[in-house]
């Protein structure tokens, strides 16, 4: 099969990097060959931050492309609009709708823009945004939102449920097992 | 066994199973996993040292008493252990020695950056570079064999992508060759100009003899491609980018080896097709080499020397007009990293921006106190490099030691701040040095640090006393503030700018971000008292937002640190009970 291209975008401190972890490992156990590229260091802090997933028969380039992404699992609604022109022609965005303030706006020297998401959806590019934050506080963390996205990201991938909720078992500590399970059931079974 | 594996963790993985057993680094994004994965194999002894020369010297001694010994740092760590690095090339190792370099086109992380290949040729060392994870762990072991039989350190050359992308690695077992037994050899290990004059042949005949491995060796290999009429030549991760954008259809000469190049290889495969394209990112270290052997070949008048590249820049560069995407018409605002919520180098900077002061600063993660509002920082160049720059500074122009401060962290003081202060001490100028204690190195991500109290395993150890260790050094002057409370903190700046003679404020409160760290949680805030006077949002804090004129608190992110509290007149933020 051609590759594959997946991008996780959202603010550094979100928990983008879990997101691929896990995916990463359902792939690989799937028999693809796997690349998943992050980034380290200064841009965690608080800033735009881009995980990539390719898979495949065979992936060389660890990254995604403009116009090259299949899917983006966007974890806020400016990174959506950020990373956007990444998007194949016809690429889903699937985004948390919330809004959080990069520090050009704290600082008062930009305003967050209105409506990106309809913004995006004008553009034709199907769009699947949903409240995240909410579900992952009733799941039990406001920290819960990457795997409330990793559930309805869940939804595109033909494995079975069983085999997500192996992968969260094997990939968080023990302690957060249930509250994880809890919220990426919420995000897969969100309508 | 089959791993999804990054980049850093398979090169550990690679040094542990040829049975490497001693590790010095210090931490520098992106090289850092490295030396934390390999840390975890209790086989392996495993240490940060306060810099990288330290930790080149370390690994060396290592190596000469017998045992496979590895450093590893990030590019700019090179230029400070490169002091050791071209002298261990003329010595050569007794027991293998790899060093491993990693390099960040694109600054993800980074001041500057410089191409380390550069460093290999120039040093005459052996370079191997990996071009994914499977590499990195094949590579690392490979360069072990390479430095015993061609007694020579080996460099092991990451770039960002390499080492943090994650691909399938097909893992071994470890295998430990015995210590090899230590032997007084003078003529070949002190290096004073007698000896070091017959050693520099040596090392000519070694380049001449790694010539001769890197024309048959496997590291350096053809893909074969149906169109000979372009015949590209990469390496690293631009070797994938390449591969990416043409599949199989012309053929590649793929360059594990870096340093020394073939020549017959490259010759060969130059006339087999019509023309010659070099890929590599940063400069041109490929494309120099060939043109010194008469090819003419194409090179960074298409490739450019900027930044990283990736699939549709390689396409592009081939003449292919890859789909760019679509884009929203209007200006995003950035998302720049800022400093987190709770930092406790935030009040610092509010206050030397306040006290509208010249700030000479360091490498870490207060180099954020430069993002807007806080505004704070006049200069960054290197590590340790505030407070040498502030003597110079206030000695050239001693009107400026009033209002002129160096930042530096505990982890980079330590580093290299040390040294500057001793020449503050013993040159004497009326410098002032604030050190950002937090008690951890943060930026790299929490690694331990001579100051902590605790080693790389994790282990309780002797904890350097920053407070001796400036009165040590020479200076009398010498105070602890908590950056949380801004009076006292404000009190100490303006006291030791004013006194006349060099001072060290230490200004100390651990990174907000450690687990073990108890906050009190988010403060109260009452938007009816607010009068919307931002006087809070001047501390650029994100847990504050402004919303319909009102400062607000994200409870999500809010630690409780009170500095907002601190600048708020009206009682809107963190009232007590």
């Amino acid at each position: 099969m051609d590759t594959k291209n997946i991008m996780i975008v959202g603010v550094g401190g979100q928990g983008t990097l879990l997101a691929s972890k896990l995916l990463g490992n359902m792939l690989l156990k799937a028999g693809y060959d796997v690349k998943v590229s992050e980034v380290h260091g200064m841009s965690q802090r608080g800033g735009s931050v881009v995980t990539y997933v390719r898979y495949g028969d065979k992936v060389y380039s660890p990254v995604v492309d403009r116009g090259g992404a299949d899917l983006i699992l966007s974890f806020e609604a400016l990174e959506a609009a950020r990373w956007l022109e990444y998007l194949k022609e016809d690429g889903t965005i699937i985004t948390n709708t919330q809004q959080i303030d990069p520090m050009p706006v704290i600082a008062g020297l930009a305003e967050y823009p209105e409506d990106l998401i309809g913004k995006i959806r004008a553009k034709g590019v199907k769009v699947d945004a949903f409240d995240c934050l909410s579900l992952a506080e009733e799941a039990g963390t406001s920290k819960a939102v990457n795997l409330v996205l990793l559930g309805r990201l869940s939804n595109y991938f033909d494995f079975g449920e069983e085999e997500w909720i192996k992968a969260i078992e094997e990939g968080v500590p023990a302690k957060f097992v249930e509250m994880n399970k809890k919220a990426f059931k919420l995000g897969r079974e969100y309508k | 066994m089959n791993e999804l594996m990054l980049g850093n963790k398979a090169a550990a993985r690679g040094l542990y199973e040829a049975g490497c057993s001693f590790v010095s680094s210090y931490p520098g994004t992106p090289s850092t996993e490295i030396t934390e994965e390999i840390a975890k194999f209790t086989e392996v002894y495993a240490e940060w040292a306060p810099n990288e020369k330290v930790a080149v010297e370390s690994a060396f001694g290592a190596s000469f008493a017998g045992k496979r010994s590895f450093a590893g740092m990030k590019h700019v760590g090179l230029n400070v252990a490169a002091d050791p690095v071209f002298t261990i090339s003329y010595t050569g190792v007794n027991a293998g020695m790899v060093i491993c370099v990693a390099d960040d086109p694109g600054m993800h992380s980074s001041q500057n950056e410089q191409d380390s290949r550069h460093y290999a040729i120039a040093a005459k060392i052996p370079m191997l570079e990996p071009s994914d994870s499977q590499e990195a762990y094949d590579f690392a072991k490979l360069a072990y064999e390479i430095s015993e039989e061609y007694d020579t350190p080996v460099f092991l050359k990451m770039c960002t992508r390499v080492a943090h992308s994650q691909s399938i690695v097909h893992t071994g077992e470890r295998v430990c060759p015995e210590q090899v037994p230590y032997e007084k050899q003078p003529q070949k290990y002190i290096m004073m100009p007698g000896n070091a004059l017959k050693r520099h042949p040596i090392v000519e005949e070694r380049t001449r003899l790694l010539t001769e491995y890197a024309e048959t060796s496997p590291v350096n290999r053809i893909d074969e491609g149906a169109d000979r009429s372009m015949g590209i030549i990469s390496s690293s991760t631009s070797y994938q980018y390449v591969k990416e954008a043409v599949g199989e259809k012309y053929p590649v000469l793929k360059l594990g080896m870096i340093n020394p190049l073939p020549v017959k290889k490259i010759k060969d495969f130059a006339a087999s097709v019509e023309k010659v394209v070099i890929v590599e990112e940063l400069d041109g270290v490929i494309e120099t080499h060939c043109r010194a052997m008469g090819l003419d070949v194409t090179g960074k008048e298409v490739f450019t020397c900027l930044g990283e590249f990736s699939q549709n820049i390689v396409a592009k560069g081939l003449g292919q007009a890859p789909f760019e995407g679509i884009k929203l018409e209007e200006e995003l605002p950035g998302r720049p990293p800022a400093l987190c919520a709770g930092c406790p180098h935030r009040g610092v900077f509010y206050l030397l921006k306040k006290m509208k002061l010249n700030v000479l600063a360091d490498i870490g993660c207060y180099t954020l106190g430069a993002v807007p509002p806080l505004s704070a920082i006049d200069y960054t160049i290197c590590m340790g490099a505030s407070v040498s720059g502030t003597h110079g500074f206030v000695k050239a122009d001693p009107e400026q030691a009033k209002k002129t401060v160096a930042v530096i962290g505990d982890s980079t003081f330590m580093h290299s701040g040390i040294t500057g202060l001793v020449n503050i001490a013993y040159n004497e100028s009326n410098a002032t040095v604030i050190i950002l204690d937090n008690s951890i190195t943060g930026m790299t991500g929490h690694q331990q640090n001579p100051c902590t109290g605790f080693n790389l395993k994790g282990d309780p150890c002797t904890k350097i006393d920053l407070e001796s260790l400036c009165r040590a050094a020479g200076i009398n002057r010498v105070r602890v503030t908590d950056p949380y409370d801004l009076e006292e903190t404000e009190k100490a700046i303006k006291e030791e700018l004013a006194a006349e003679e060099p001072s060290v404020i230490i200004a100390r409160r651990p990174c907000a971000l450690l687990k073990y760290v108890k906050h009190p949680g988010p403060i109260k805030n009452d938007p009816d008292k607010c009068v919307g006077c931002k006087a809070c949002m001047k501390a650029g804090c994100p847990a504050l937002v402004m919303k319909d004129g009102k400062a607000m608190i994200d409870n999500t992110m809010c630690v409780g640190c009170r500095i907002c509290a601190q600048l708020c007149k009206f009682g809107a933020l963190g009232a007590e009970d």
